[in-house]
């Protein structure tokens, strides 16, 4: 009963956020000096009278107040519908539909790949403190965490695919081809470069949290009752390191989805890879008000889900806190 | 006297780091208009003596377009790591103020902390059009939130700690708990702080306008330098890519090298 | 069984923002601990009596200068031997309850001790129930985490972890801080049961009364330096075969030698040690 209780909790408190993410979002698209006629007609701006605009911003209730527009807004979310595309000429939630399938490919790999390499490498370098491999691993992590995730794709696509020619530089299949026809393995080889740089990045972050958890660790008095009882460092980062590590790891990836999926904005704009990342930045840069909250409302949903299973992470697994529950 | 010190580290890094950064912004002083300067029979040359790091389609030199990108980033970026500690500085403030206060607060950290950061970077830049302005404002009103989460925890600990509770109950002023107990708690997390969203700030300023929605593509902003590259990619005009991208690298490591060597000497 | 010669420890301390320098934590420390015999170590905090254990243990935090000789068994026990030897032959009864991980529950820590005194997985289970079993803790206890014990039972669940190993050398470091008069008592029998089995049992302590009725010979120690070296029964009436007045004064200063501070003044600088302990 209670354990329903906090979920409800956290649900309400979920739909709470969600609701301002929207007010916010909303907000900021009103107060924007691009004016949504000219958005909705695009290159045409110029072809059409001002009565046609006055029709048009009519139709689509441009001319309202904000508040207005805001309820509508709200009224047509509740009801599923999250509005048209402009860009896209297809509803907003088909366009996220289509495109964050591609995404998740891309999104998931790299996941699991930075979370779990990133962890491994966390426990190796903080188990081995000051080691050569510690050296090797924590400077790659200094490095790659402040390396901007563009440049990053910038040199993979020059080094594998324009010098080496080992992948292709875009898109998620040979141009010309219909998405059906595209083979898995094709689709793949497409999907490596993008897959292997969002996951390097997403690794050093990872790594540098798991060490220094390590560190603490290694430094901490039940690390030295091990020594005491003859265990080597080795069998104290087995036994105890990854205990106290995969919890806060686990947070971690949880808690990151955010910058993942700011990585994959910029990545999959080097690559042209057509996913959700692209999708957003041709709204911002065309103007499609819709599509653009639509992708705000549904990333955050995306993100805040993240954050609350890693809130929930400690109430679950560790033992201190189980008593508490969630 | 031995660099194992992390005392004497942190004092290193602080002096290499500010003299690069005097080198940085007395080098454009120097430079005046020349990473404007066009050079008709040297468009597109590779890195070579005469041109150190290649020139771009125009014939304008890389390396003064890099170093100029460089000091736009580092202004940048000073501006707005400022302007985002002050928000956090003052929301947290406000959060301490009540109980309601806090709530609303905290609401505004969890929404703010839910849309990924680059997609908000995005509405607020298209909120306010776009240009330098509003890519400072933008990465501001952006970053604060981890900041306000730790002072505002801070603040809550030292009202409720002894000696303040007592420095009141004796009838010391307002001013005197606020400069004697709640500042030199405060000073060096919003020091570390700000050092700590410095290079965050940076690079989001550099992807955001690599996107299109940040500095204007005629201002040599290292983000317009590497979107300009990218046209070039396939070319194989590899410097174009490869040079600003390193010099923003170089830079954002150096801070965070300093912020951590100073968080440890701390 | 040990031997410390002429032992000095320095640690890194600051003196200024960045200025280090070095602070001297055991000077010149000479002692002998000799097999089936309780020693008991005492001082005030800050005497250095913890990190002598450490020393002896090779479990110094790292820029640390030690010079000296530590022998053990005949040979000098260098980092190698110490590596080798930890766990097996010597054991340490940590002071802190944080030595206990909090993630891992009760018996399977005591296994893991065990396994790295060097017993197959399956035998470390059954050296681990009987390790737990004498030191009285239930099947609750057993499989409790560590904020789920009490003072007392995580006391128990270290010294369980030490005796498990089977080692010659055990270091008690305060195993007595905290607990109630019973189980101080029933850890106190246990440490003598050890030395009354022909094992070398060094306790560490700042309470001189309560480490008496089970030591054979007491060093007392104060700022890094070891003031006396006397047999327990020296510890009588006005202590007048005591050759130092700290250890006079320290003796006197007790509430049942009723709490004479007289001696004291004999003794430069001590009141403050002496009511400490």
């Amino acid at each position: 009963m209670r354990l329903i209780l906090r979920i409800a909790r956290r649900l309400g408190r979920l739909t709470l956020v969600l609701l301002c993410v929207g007010l916010v979002s909303f907000g900021l698209m009103m107060v924007s000096p691009v004016d949504p006629v000219d958005a909705y007609l695009g290159p045409k701006m110029a072809q059409v009278s001002p009565e046609q605009r006055a029709l048009i911003a009519e139709r689509w209730g441009f001319d309202a107040p904000p508040a207005v527009q805001f309820g509508h807004w709200l009224r047509q979310l509740v009801s599923g519908d999250l509005g048209w595309s402009h860009v896209y000429n297809q509803p907003v939630s088909e366009v996220i539909g289509q495109r964050f399938q591609r995404s998740i490919m891309l999104l998931g790999s790299a996941w699991l790949l930075a979370a779990l390499l990133g962890f491994s490498l966390g426990v190796v370098a903080g188990a081995k403190e000051g080691s050569t491999l510690d050296n090797i691993i924590s400077t790659y992590a200094y490095i790659t965490a402040s390396t901007p995730a563009f440049w990053l794709a910038i040199l993979a696509v020059l080094l594998f695919s324009v010098t080496l020619g080992w992948t292709p530089t875009c898109c998620a299949g040979p141009t010309g081809t219909l998405s059906q026809d595209v083979t898995l393995a094709t689709r793949l080889h497409h999907l490596i470069l993008p897959i292997a740089t969002l996951a390097l990045l997403g690794i050093a972050n990872v790594t540098l949290h798991t060490r220094a958890r390590m560190l603490e660790l290694m430094r901490s008095e039940v690390a030295t009752h091990a020594f005491a009882q003859g265990a080597s460092r080795i069998d104290v980062a087995w036994r105890h390191g990854l205990r106290h590590a995969s919890l806060p790891a686990m947070t971690l990836a949880f808690a990151s989805l955010g910058e993942l999926f700011g990585g994959s904005i910029l990545i999959e704009q080097v690559f042209a890879y057509p996913g959700l990342g692209q999708a957003t930045v041709a709204a911002g840069l065309r103007s499609d008000v819709p599509l653009l909250l639509g992708i705000a409302l549904f990333t955050a949903l995306f993100v805040s889900v993240g954050n609350m299973i890693a809130d929930s992470l400690y109430g679950v697994i560790d033992p201190r806190i189980q008593a508490g529950g969630l | 006297m031995s660099m194992a010190q992390p005392r004497l580290r942190a004092l290193f890094s602080l002096g290499l780091t500010a003299l690069l950064i005097t080198g940085l912004i007395a080098s454009q002083w120097l430079l005046g208009d020349s990473p404007q300067q066009m050079q008709f029979n040297a468009r597109l040359a590779p890195p070579s003596v005469d041109h150190w790091l290649g020139t771009d389609t125009l014939g304008r030199e890389l390396w003064a377009r890099t170093l100029a990108g460089l000091a736009l980033s580092f202004w940048v970026g000073c501006l707005a790591a400022l302007l985002s500690t002050l928000i956090a500085l003052s929301l947290a403030a406000i959060a301490t103020l009540s109980a309601r206060l806090d709530a609303l607060v905290s609401l505004l950290i969890d929404t703010l902390l839910s849309v990924p950061h680059l997609i908000l970077l995005m509405l607020i830049a298209f909120a306010l059009g776009g240009g330098t302005q509003a890519v400072i404002i933008a990465v501001a009103v952006t970053h604060w939130p981890s900041l306000a989460r730790v002072l505002r925890a801070e603040l809550w600990q030292l009202r409720q700690a002894p000696y303040v509770r007592i420095s009141r109950a004796l009838g010391k002023s307002r001013w005197f708990v606020i400069h004697g107990h709640l500042l030199p708690h405060l000073v060096p997390h919003c020091l570390v702080g700000a050092l700590l969203l410095f290079p965050h700030a940076i690079l989001h300023e550099a992807a955001l306008t690599f996107l299109g929605f940040g500095l204007s593509p005629s201002q040599p902003a290292i983000g317009v330098l590497l979107a300009d590259a990218m046209r070039y990619l396939s070319g194989g005009y590899w410097w174009l890519g490869v040079f600003p991208g390193l010099g923003l690298l170089l830079m954002v490591l150096g801070f965070e090298r300093l912020s951590t060597h100073l968080r440890r000497a701390l | 069984m040990l031997t410390i010669d002429r032992l000095s420890l320095q640690l890194p301390l600051y003196v200024s923002w960045w200025k280090r320098e070095w602070a001297t934590c055991l000077n010149e420390c000479s002692l002998k601990f000799s097999a089936g015999e309780v020693h008991a170590v005492v001082g005030a905090s800050g005497a250095g009596k913890s990190l002598l254990a450490y020393a002896v243990m090779g479990l110094l935090p790292t820029p640390a200068r030690l010079s000296g000789q530590i022998g053990y068994k005949g040979e000098p026990l260098n980092a190698s031997r110490q590596r080798k030897l930890r766990g097996r032959e010597l054991a340490l009864i940590p002071q802190s309850l944080n030595a206990l991980d909090p993630l891992a529950r009760t018996k399977r820590q005591v296994a893991w001790a065990a396994q790295r005194a060097g017993h197959s997985s399956r035998h470390a289970r059954h050296a681990a129930q009987r390790a737990l079993d004498h030191y009285q803790l239930d099947a609750r206890a057993q499989q409790a985490y560590s904020h789920e014990l009490s003072g007392g039972m995580a006391r128990r669940v270290l010294a369980a972890m030490a005796h498990v190993s089977q080692a010659q050398l055990v270091i008690a470091d305060e195993p007595t801080v905290g607990l109630d008069p019973l189980h101080r008592q029933r850890v106190l029998d246990a440490l003598r049961g050890l030395a009354d089995q022909g094992k070398t049992v060094i306790l560490i302590t700042h309470d001189l009364r309560h480490a008496l009725p089970i030591a054979d010979r007491v060093t007392i120690m104060r700022n890094g330096q070891q003031v006396e070296t006397a047999p327990a029964r020296a510890f009588q009436d006005s202590g007048a075969s005591l050759t130092n007045t700290y250890s006079q004064a320290l003796w006197l200063a007790l509430p049942d030698n009723g709490f004479s501070s007289h001696a004291v003044s004999h003794a430069p600088q001590t009141e403050q040690e002496a009511t400490v302990a």
